[in-house]
């Protein structure tokens, strides 16, 4: 007697067909996804990682049921409207639905009050401890990357702006210093392979511009989300250079030139790096 | 111990008219015992020890995958002298101050370098003499 696995409702000729049917389809999807990403992932020669990610990787960030790093923006998306903290509040008590579009867009941006720069991160945990009587969340934290991946994820395709001049001005050049000074054992500068060398090959590695507009990543590497800051502190050990710590004052201001330099590449929050 | 040495190989440095115009930078043998190429030939594949392979093409068929951020280096032996090669290696911004290229034995005038590795050179100066040993075999382009 012949032994069949399938579903009752599924004849094994439409199960076949549909089982061809799929990869076409998954690749003509794919063809129209890639063409349509082409031209937003490039402005003014600004040119985002994705561009230098393998079709493979490409499709692995394209395909939202598939990327990885939807599994953070979910969690964030959920955490969004949890209440926490003594207040007996979420985010979304506060903050409407929708709100948040292009806030990830405009970060870092200047504090008064704290008179220096807040990314997404500090700025999560300024509004957990000071407004929802919540404790602050590791700057790495699962949580904390789903929220701001859930966060970026809002400004899904938004020009990256940041404001560079008046009080965040001194934090601009320090940043900008910051990025032309060569470092570590290796004496090199972030500019010397990103502005100079991106498209080269390191190795097997194809050197990108180092732009940081689908943070925070999905990295191949870590199998795990992680930050712009965590990137930057991979980056200097790798020079064999001593990193500064996330959330530091030397991070945050190498971001917002780093941000700057990327102007009006399309947030792409969760990419998927190698 | 290092750090001593690499202060003498600065001051070893001397730029010969002979041939190369700029780049004619040479630089005397940092240790009395002669570099050895099979040796060098290890070291160049080191992973730990920042690889020539990140950026440059060797004549080594077990390694078909290399950066192409600097030159290749086959025939390199035939055209620079083992001086101007350890030039090359000590310190390479000797030659062209804003190259891309580490300096394999030097310690001063580096920022922020990792606490594991402060104070330390890349390469030995043995091994300086190894890899300079093993380039200069390099003469087929």
């Amino acid at each position: 007697m012949r032994r069949t696995s399938r579903r009752p409702d599924a004849p094994p000729r439409a199960a076949l067909a549909r089982l061809l049917a799929v990869p076409a389809l998954l690749t003509g999807l794919a063809a129209a996804v890639a063409v349509a990403a082409e031209a937003s992932h490039e402005v003014e020669g600004r040119r985002s990682g994705w561009l230098y990610n393998s079709p493979e990787t490409q499709a692995l960030q394209d395909d939202e049921f598939i990327n990885p790093g939807m599994f953070a923006v979910e969690r964030g998306r959920t955490l969004w409207s949890t209440p926490e903290g003594s207040a007996g509040k979420s985010c979304a008590s506060c903050h409407e639905e929708g709100s948040m579009r292009g806030v990830a867009a405009r970060y870092p941006v200047y504090d008064e009050k704290r008179g220096g720069l807040v990314d997404l991160t500090t700025r999560v945990n300024l509004m957990r401890t000071e407004l929802m009587g919540a404790p602050a969340l590791g700057y790495e934290a699962a949580d904390m990357l789903a929220m701001t991946a859930y966060l970026g994820r809002e400004s899904l395709g938004m020009p990256m702006q940041v404001a560079v001049d008046g009080p965040a001005r001194p934090f601009f050049e320090e940043g900008r210093a910051f990025y032309f000074a060569r470092r570590g054992q290796l004496n090199l500068s972030c500019a010397q392979c990103h502005d100079d060398l991106a498209g080269r090959k390191l190795r097997g590695d194809t050197i990108s511009q180092g732009q940081i507009n689908g943070f925070p990543i999905y990295r191949l590497l870590w199998r795990a989300m992680g930050s712009r800051h965590r990137m930057f502190e991979w980056c200097n050990t790798s020079l064999r250079a001593e990193p500064y710590p996330a959330g530091s004052r030397e991070y945050l201001s190498l971001e917002l030139y780093v941000a700057w330099r990327g102007r009006g590449l399309p947030i792409e929050t969760p990419a998927v790096r190698r | 111990m290092r750090r001593g040495r690499a202060a003498v190989a600065g001051l070893a440095l001397a730029a010969l008219a002979a041939g190369g115009g700029a780049g004619a930078a040479e630089l005397a043998p940092l240790t009395a015992q002669p570099g050895d190429p099979a040796r060098g030939r290890d070291v160049v594949r080191d992973l730990t020890k920042a690889t020539c392979l990140i950026c440059h093409a060797l004549p080594i068929p077990e390694e078909p995958n290399p950066g192409n951020i600097g030159p290749n280096l086959a025939g390199v032996g035939a055209r620079f002298s083992a001086g101007e090669l350890r030039a090359r290696v000590v310190d390479a911004t000797t030659i062209n101050p804003n190259t891309v290229m580490p300096p394999y034995f030097r310690t001063e005038g580096l920022n922020r370098v990792l606490a594991r590795w402060r104070g330390q050179t890349i390469y030995s100066a043995q091994e300086v003499e190894d890899v300079v040993a093993y380039l200069g075999t390099l003469r087929q382009p």
